[in-house]
């Protein structure tokens, strides 16, 4: 019994790192996850992107594209975002 | 110069996809995190209050039918009411996490407008098809705030109502003003669409 608890003190610290890594994995990953749905999604609807072969269509319909949109709204995740959250991490795994 | 439908919920899926990452990044990290910068705790509430604001000028502008302006008005209060109590319990003005029951009745009050304002079944077309869709899963949704209650910690609840924004905004893009669903699109919305 006492040498169960005395494996489990021992185990729980790289556990713990184990999650926090993984935490910072996925925050660094749901940007460009998102982004590259933008993409995955452009390439295999590519008349979605009317500005490559754009047919006299207004302004609304050349820029605002849904894959556009998604590679759009990744980018401002991951360059925005998702930064200030992982230094935030770092920071309370360092009070820790 | 004014866009066209799909074109107005195009844009409203990326404020939900936004919003939606957003939650999820709080549910991976965990609140304490998330708030260590005082603007991120802000984050949620304002983009739900901005949503709401931002459906007020589609209310007005996009009036194809009583029903449709009714809905966009309903959609548009309880967003903002929602939005509205969150920033209040972040500031501190409200106090009782009970408060956070406000977006269950948002989000049932918006799926069932999604619901009653859409009078035709599931395969009428695309548009019908994600009506219904979006309806049900907003109402599916109003647990989540409620478990967010019950078990603030739990990643479920947190997890849960973080995708359901994602899932929104996925049926949102999705939105075409004809076209049809798994092959099936009515005379009717056919007709309808003609000059």
């Amino acid at each position: 019994m006492a040498s169960t608890e005395y494996t489990g003190e021992l185990e729980r610290p790289p556990q713990h790192a184990a999650r926090r890594y993984g935490r910072a994995l996925a925050i660094e990953a749901l940007g460009p996850l998102t982004a590259l749905g933008g993409l995955v999604w452009s390439v295999a609807q590519p008349y979605r992107l009317t500005l490559l072969h754009p047919r006299g269509e207004g302004l609304w319909s050349l820029a605002v594209q849904p894959p556009l949109l998604v590679v759009l709204v990744g980018l401002v995740f991951a360059l925005a975002i998702a930064p200030g959250i992982l230094e935030d991490l770092e920071a309370s795994r360092s009070e820790d | 110069m004014q866009p066209r439908a799909e074109i107005v919920h195009w844009l409203f899926a990326s404020g939900f996809l936004l919003l939606g990452l957003c939650l999820l990044a709080e549910a991976i990290v965990g609140t304490a995190v998330w708030r260590r910068r005082r603007w991120r705790a802000y984050l949620w509430p304002s983009l739900a209050f901005a949503i709401g604001l931002f459906l007020v000028p589609v209310m007005v502008f996009f009036t194809s039918s009583t029903l449709h302006m009714l809905a966009h008005g309903a959609w548009a209060q309880v967003a903002m009411l929602a939005g509205a109590t969150q920033l209040a319990l972040v500031r501190g003005k409200l106090r009782s996490r009970w408060w956070t029951l406000v977006v269950s009745l948002a989000l049932l009050v918006s799926g069932a407008a999604f619901l009653i304002h859409e009078q035709n079944p599931w395969l009428f077309s695309r548009a019908a098809f994600l009506h219904h869709a979006l309806g049900w899963t907003a109402i599916g949704a109003a647990v989540f705030p409620l478990g967010q209650i019950l078990r603030p910690r739990s990643p479920v609840w947190t997890g849960g109502f973080a995708l359901t924004f994602v899932a929104i905004a996925v049926l949102l893009f999705a939105d075409r003003d004809l076209a049809p669903i798994f092959g099936h699109l009515s005379e009717v919305a056919r007709a309808s669409a003609q000059p």
